[in-house]
């Protein structure tokens, strides 16, 4: 997407050979060191044990998947739509547009609601971060970002912050007061530094904390008072896309999916790995988890949205159709679980019967592609963000 | 970060990884499968955006038809 940095060449000394060559700047266990090209060759053999060679260690991993699918699938002993086949279909859906939110000059990037149900707050390419109150269709507050690309927002469970970044690496959280005449863009507090893009952030149970995940392939833990890093998470070989927490209240875990195509759910305190999942043959966009808290979705450029259950450690569904071609930019589930809610490049919302596998409806209204979906609090209704500078809340 | 990473160091982690994954504690899909069907069931009768809301009581639907004086 907007991943292209431009290295630019410098001629020097190289800190190893002490030769004039062009030099590639790298990290040697966490320090930077500028190494011409052949240096930089020869030390990644030297790192290596006796008789290892991309190839041995590439032949290793193969196999080391093939023995992973093998113990996934001896526990596999029937699909999730079979299991649901005495479940009742449903009936048509009763949804369709309440609101439309118009402010944005430029395409909406992301969204997140507010735990009391009504306010939301949406982010833009414009650089402005707005916060709606849905049901009245009032803008509460604006801030503009110096950076324009503002690819991730949160609201604080309290109601009383937000954060947001994007192409500026940084995540910044604003505290909102009820005094609208409040700068807001003066109280701006930096929490967070990557060194690469800010894809996404969420708060966790509380105000004090933020997660945030990133184009440079962490994920990362920080304290918003002290703005320090409590833990980071190293996994991911691509761009992080999308995370989400873990919906219970003592949970301590997340879950990402990146441009690797990998899902990948971490322990928050330990900042392990702990499982993964390798099914997508495209960049995940989007993961959420079930409201259950034991399975998860993605949703990926190759079309398809897939739910993976934690405990039976693999893929249970795939939600599907030959004729949606477009990648799947974001999705959640309805309150009960029953529903998932997918919004794709070809500007339309499909509703899935999570249980079946089956497509319940689709959703037109959009004039662009949807960006980002998120069910509100308690399930009335959802809003979907799109490139067509609008937010739609259905229900 | 995975952008600095040489590919062997990349494939290093990878490895790692998956030695520590094959080890996870794993249950049965059907077992999971009836518990999420079971844990959607509970769930599902108050679903406000499968069963709807009626008008009176869903704050979007009130939109046109006049306005209040308060």
């Amino acid at each position: 997407m907007c991943d292209q940095t431009f290295v630019a060449i410098t001629f020097g000394p190289c800190d190893r050979c002490e030769k004039n060559f062009p030099l590639m700047s790298i990290y040697i266990q966490g320090e930077a060191a500028t190494y011409c090209s052949f240096c930089v060759d020869t030390m990644a053999c030297e790192g290596l044990t006796k008789g290892e060679t991309l190839v041995t260690l590439k032949n290793e991993s193969d196999s080391l998947k093939k023995k992973l699918e093998e113990e996934r699938n001896k526990l596999h002993d029937i699909e999730l739509h079979k299991v649901a086949e005495k479940v009742e279909v449903l009936g048509a859906l009763p949804i369709k547009t309440r609101r439309v939110l118009k402010g944005h000059s430029n395409k909406v990037l992301c969204m997140d609601w507010c735990k009391d149900k009504r306010r939301l707050v949406s982010s833009s390419q414009d650089g402005k971060v707005i916060v709606w109150d849905a049901f009245t269709l009032n803008k509460e507050h604006g801030v503009t970002m110096p950076c324009t690309w503002v690819m991730a927002c949160a609201y604080a469970p309290s109601g009383c912050a937000i954060a947001c970044g994007g192409l500026d690496n940084k995540c910044c959280v604003f505290p909102l007061s009820l005094d609208k005449n409040e700068n807001l863009a003066a109280k701006k507090k930096n929490v967070a530094m990557h060194t690469n893009y800010l894809s996404a952030c969420s708060f966790t149970n509380s105000d004090m904390q933020i997660l945030t995940s990133s184009g440079d392939g962490t994920c990362a833990l920080w304290d918003v008072e002290s703005s320090q890093l409590l833990q980071s998470f190293h996994g991911h070989t691509a761009d992080v896309l999308s995370l989400h927490l873990a919906p219970s209240e003592t949970g301590n875990t997340f879950v990402s999916g990146g441009c690797d195509k990998k899902c990948n759910v971490w322990d928050m305190r330990s900042g392990q790995n702990v499982q993964s999942f390798e099914t997508h043959d495209s960049d995940v966009n989007c993961v959420r988890y079930y409201p259950s808290g034991d399975a998860f979705a993605s949703a990926s450029d190759d079309a398809t949205c897939r739910l993976y259950d934690l405990r039976a450690d693999r893929e249970v569904a795939i939600y599907q159709k030959d004729s949606i071609i477009f990648g799947a930019t974001s999705v959640d589930f309805s309150q009960s679980g029953r529903l998932l809610f997918a919004g794709y490049n070809d500007y339309t919302v499909n509703a899935w019967d999570v249980l079946k596998g089956t497509r319940v409806s689709i959703l037109f209204g959009h004039e662009n592609r949807i960006s980002s979906l998120k069910v509100s609090p308690d399930g009335t209704a959802f809003c979907s963000a799109s490139w067509d500078n609008t937010l739609r809340i259905w229900a | 970060m995975a952008r600095d990473m040489s590919d062997k160091e990349i494939l290093q982690m990878e490895l790692a990884q998956l030695k520590m994954e094959v080890d996870t504690p794993r249950t049965a899909t059907g077992a999971n499968c009836q518990d999420t069907i079971d844990f959607v069931e509970g769930l599902a009768a108050d679903d406000p955006l499968i069963k709807g809301v009626s008008e009176e009581k869903n704050p979007y639907k009130a939109d046109k038809g006049g306005c209040t004086i308060t």
